[in-house]
């Protein structure tokens, strides 16, 4: 394999290595880079907005199937900008509380489903080992999070088996998500060798 | 050249007199099918499907001997449209879901049974559309919970305001708010206030903006600055006010800088670059990451590390705490997040709410217990009345 001739690859090698600098230090190479990664991201997401939401949520069912009802939650998202009127900018208040109210009110079931769940899946059903082991690591950890009782005594030592299973769990955690980081820096040095510099096939 | 014409004429009258033998063949066919189907006596039970917003009709059918090795495509008719929804599926599954239709609108379905060359067609369902329902009936179990969950919660706000005094244990990370602040403020060097990538539904995102209120007023009262670069708009607004809020309560609202309050990108490696930077440059002497953290967690904890900030992190998110336990110099576990900003301010108000929260733990450890005692006894020694009461118990969760 030969080095790459095409512009699209170099560019993607070059700001690969930009990012990587900053392992060095922060540089110009990096501070390009990362003006680049900002600006971009910021004109797709606009892009990816207008389209999604502005034509697709407002514009389309406004003018072509004159569903009025959308001008309750455009009104709401227009009284945003309101923030930019020095006097008015309380009116913001309106929608951002709308937006906090609903999504506490929205995920209150679904975290209680998910907590009968966790209840139901701890009863062991089968008597292994392993299912006593989970049941100890519930309740124990379940008692290092009672913040109005102090850690001390019999509650002191249950919180230390507690955070042990914590801790445990983290561990495990950590290791299976840096393979998964490895993985990916593998991904981007096999792009450099291969792709750009022809290095491995 | 006629006989060119008279070969070129045969020709066309052959291909369309073969298409009419095929057509006709495939007619034949499908009646028969038809004719096979209705005797075979399969039908199409559609209906709106309870408990949604309306949105989708649920399709159900038994499958007979007869259709066994058959693959099947449902169809829906709407007016002159015929669309197909699925395409060979295993009509062994019994129902479908068409979760692409209007609220209010009339349809039609049908579904087709091929095997090789056979194809078999049931009749036109009855016209049926999707209402949408204020109540889902099937969470009704989690309503019971709310009421008694909310009724607990009401029942110590109220001691609370009557003035019993309640105890909240030691969290090491929120006595090293102060410590961080009065850190910064000696080195001269801005606060960082990170929120995560979270949206401002997100509960973590709450508690992070409840303990972001906290730590400004402190940020407020030692006279320094506070950053705080956002994710999400809405985030960044909200962050606006409480900060604002703040510096107000702490009697500094002329210190307040609304444009340290500022939006980077709403994307997530886009975001870690512009804060890795931003850290680079302004060197924060103390770095708060709290709220909903991802895969950038430990880009944005590394970092801070390597410009020796004070580091206090907290987040829900397991997959990301052992980064925050590794890197950072304070990390608060899942719910010690939201108990952080009870343990900053001690309001009564919050301090019952713990209380509340802590009863509800406890009411879950002992059906815990009772169910392990229940399955040991009814599985493990085959009592037949101790393995009903577990099945209850299951059954009731």
């Amino acid at each position: 394999m030969a080095i790459s001739t095409s512009i699209w690859i170099w560019i993607a090698a070059l700001l690969t290595l930009s990012i990587y600098s900053f392992l060095y230090k922060d540089n110009p190479f990096y501070k390009f880079s990362e003006k680049i990664l900002v600006g971009i991201s910021i004109g797709y997401t606009v892009s990816i907005y207008f389209h999604n939401t502005i034509i697709a949520k407002v514009w389309n069912p406004l003018v072509h199937d004159h569903n009025f009802l959308v001008i309750v939650p455009l009104i709401l998202g227009l009284l945003m900008f309101s923030r930019l009127f020095k006097g008015k900018a309380y009116l913001s208040r309106i929608p951002i509380a709308f937006v906090v109210g609903t999504g506490c009110g929205m995920s209150i079931p679904s975290s209680f489903e998910n907590l009968f769940k966790q209840v139901q899946g701890t009863m062991p059903q089968v008597f292994t080992i392993g299912n006593i082991i989970i049941l100890i690591g519930v309740l124990s950890t379940l008692i290092y999070f009672f913040f109005s009782v102090e850690h001390k005594g019999i509650i002191g030592k249950v919180t230390r088996v507690g955070i042990t299973f914590i801790m445990i769990g983290f561990g495990a955690a950590f290791g299976a998500t840096i393979m998964a980081r490895i993985s990916l820096f593998i991904g981007r040095i096999q792009f450099l060798l291969g792709d750009w510099l022809g290095i491995i096939s | 050249m006629k006989r060119h014409l008279l070969l070129f004429l045969c020709m066309i009258s052959i291909s369309v007199f073969s298409q009419e033998l095929i057509d006709s063949t495939n007619v034949a066919l499908i009646d028969t099918a038809i004719t096979e189907m209705q005797h075979s006596g399969i039908v199409l039970n559609v209906c709106d499907t309870p408990n949604d917003d309306g949105t989708s009709i649920t399709i159900k059918w038994d499958i007979n001997d007869s259709l066994k090795g058959y693959l099947m495509d449902i169809h829906r008719i709407h007016g002159e449209c015929d669309t197909a929804i699925a395409l060979d599926m295993n009509p062994e599954k019994g129902i479908h879901t068409d979760n692409m239709v209007h609220g209010g609108t009339n349809y039609m379905y049908y579904a087709l049974f091929k095997k090789d060359d056979i194809v078999k067609k049931t009749d036109n369902s009855l016209p049926v559309k999707a209402i949408g329902q204020w109540f889902n009936k099937e969470r009704f179990d989690s309503f019971i919970v709310l009421l008694l969950i909310a009724g607990a919660f009401a029942w110590f706000i109220y001691l609370a305001k009557k003035g019993k005094s309640f105890y909240i244990r030691k969290i090491a990370g929120l006595d090293a708010v102060e410590e961080a602040v009065g850190r910064s403020t000696e080195m001269g060097k801005p606060i960082m206030y990170l929120l995560g990538i979270g949206y401002v539904t997100d509960i973590p995102t709450i508690a992070g903006l409840t303990i972001l209120g906290r730590v400004a007023k402190k940020a407020a009262e030692y006279d320094t600055r506070i950053m705080v670069p956002s994710y999400d708009p809405v985030v960044m607004t909200t962050a606006q006010e409480v900060v604002k809020e703040a510096f107000t309560e702490a009697g500094r609202p002329d210190a307040y800088r609304k444009e340290d309050t500022m939006y980077i990108t709403q994307d997530q490696f886009g975001y870690a670059a512009g804060v890795d930077g931003m850290m680079m440059r302004e060197k924060p002497g103390a770095i708060f990451l709290q709220g909903l953290f991802f895969a950038e967690s430990l880009i944005l904890a590394e970092t801070g590390y390597s410009i020796g900030a004070i580091q206090i992190a907290g987040t829900t998110e397991t997959a990301q705490l052992p980064f925050f336990v590794a890197a950072c110099d304070y990390t608060l576990i899942g719910e010690e997040m939201m108990a952080a900003s009870v343990y900053l301010e001690r309001e009564p108000l919050m301090l019952g709410s713990i209380v509340a929260e802590d009863l509800i733990k406890i009411i879950i450890v002992f059906v815990l217990i009772i169910g392990f005692i229940l399955g040991l006894l009814g599985h493990g020694f085959k009592i037949g009345f101790f393995t009903d009461m577990f099945e209850w118990l299951v059954r009731i969760i």
